[in-house]
């Protein structure tokens, strides 16, 4: 194939599959090497998503859920661009959200931490970027909450994001972590991520995101594989 | 190269409400599901199952499966897929999204691709997400009654005789239809090929 290819995952960026101190990494991260393979139409091409996928409510969270009243809890804006690594902006992409609430609680079945689910809060959300590559969310600051890994862990606040771009290989899950966090030179997941590399999944406090009497505002760019001007030489 | 990747992160084990909300009965419209052929859809119908399996071979219930694929006439619908000759079909977007059930199991309801007519078998591309994997792990599906261009397919072949095994479904007929079925194993001795994409 002599189309231009995207650039290949960094593992100077990206986490190893197997980092021993997140444990459910041990039995589940692959053992063998990747298979490395050229991109054809399979890799170049991935799922379309136009603005007929999204609801306006959906990127509210604080509103896209209520029952009989508003979310407890601190409300904030995540708002940001999706680039790719040569800055260009990537618009019409999707972006899926999901949080936990205020007290560290997920609307999910499985979830056993004793702190109390929310009736007006859900904290699953979505949003297509604008042609600029921007987005944004208004929702609630998710809670910090315990979880298994080793004694007396503990999560530090962060958002949930998956992330298509234009193909298969720009796909991405990440998560968001809030600024100033105390929790996060503690966490396993965070550290995962390459020293250099993990400041990048810390959102930025910004006044000009903020929205006057109504909800603190969080910078939140994300970048994801750029395609190369040039073919790759081997 | 101005801007570094934004690093990957593990899914966790609660996306359900907000990845795959209709199919766990959470209050939230999906975007995507696991029954991506419609009646209409060209081509032959299949159903496409498997289990997820750690290390210790036990089955993972926590797991998200992506599929990705051409249609029925080796057409992606999708604009770098400019060819005029590979039919696209209006009832065939080509993306697929099932979470595993308590045994670790998922299915999809698709069509079987035609081949893309680089040389490549026909196959279906699989992104693979669970707690406790911190990136996305591509493979591959192929099909065991496609031998012949199997034998001639380029990743296969990069894959090597030891490892192919893992890459391709075996075809059943039932009386409900055709159903392939492709168990990802994510360590041990038959460990599933997964791909630097």
């Amino acid at each position: 194939m002599t189309k231009p290819n995207y650039a290949p995952r960094d593992w100077q960026s990206q986490p190893s599959y197997r980092f021993p101190d997140y444990k459910s990494t041990v039995l589940r991260g692959p053992t063998k090497p990747l298979v490395t393979i050229a991109a054809s139409l399979s890799e170049l091409t991935g799922p379309v998503f136009g603005h007929d996928a999204v609801d306006p409510l959906d990127s509210d969270l604080f509103l896209n859920a209520q029952k009989n009243g508003a979310p407890l809890g601190e409300r904030i804006i995540v708002s940001g661009r999706v680039l790719d690594e040569y800055e260009r902006p990537i618009p019409n992409t999707l972006i899926e959200i999901w949080q936990c609430n205020a007290a560290g609680r997920y609307h999910h079945d499985v979830d056993q931490h004793d702190a109390p689910l929310d009736p007006n809060f859900l904290g699953a959300g979505r949003c297509v970027t604008d042609d600029a590559g921007r987005y944004s969310f208004r929702t609630i600051k998710p809670g910090a909450y315990p979880w298994g890994n080793h004694p007396n862990a503990w999560r530090p606040n962060h958002i949930h994001l998956s992330l298509f771009g234009p193909s298969l290989a720009t796909r991405l899950v990440t998560q968001m972590y809030f600024p100033g966090d105390p929790l996060l030179p503690l966490d396993p997941i965070f550290n995962s991520s390459p020293e250099g590399a993990r400041d990048r999944l810390v959102a930025d406090f910004s006044l000009a995101v903020t929205r006057p009497e109504d909800a603190l505002g969080y910078n939140f760019d994300i970048v994801l594989r750029g395609r190369d001007a040039t073919p790759m030489e081997t | 190269m101005t801007r570094g990747q934004t690093p990957s992160q593990t899914v966790g084990p609660f996306f359900a409400y907000g990845l795959t909300p209709e199919q766990f009965r959470y209050p939230f419209r999906g975007t995507a599901s696991n029954v991506i052929a419609k009646a209409a859809t060209d081509g032959v119908h299949i159903r496409l199952e498997g289990q997820v399996f750690d290390g210790k071979g036990d089955p993972v219930p926590d797991a998200m499966i992506e599929i990705w694929q051409a249609n029925a006439h080796g057409r992606y619908n999708h604009p770098e897929d400019d060819r005029k000759d590979n039919l696209l079909d209006p009832d065939f977007a080509g993306f697929g999204r099932v979470g595993t059930d308590t045994d670790g199991r998922y299915w999809f309801d698709t069509v079987k691709p035609g081949p893309i007519g680089d040389g490549q078998a026909p196959h279906i591309n699989v992104i693979v997400f669970m707690r406790g994997i911190l990136s996305h792990a591509y493979t591959r599906i192929y099909f065991a009654d496609e031998a012949a261009l199997n034998a001639e397919d380029p990743v296969l072949a990069r894959v090597g005789p030891a490892r192919q095994a893992t890459l391709v479904a075996g075809r059943d007929e039932t009386p409900g239809g055709v159903v392939y079925r492709f168990d990802i194993r994510m360590q041990g001795e038959n460990e599933t090929v997964f791909f630097d994409v």
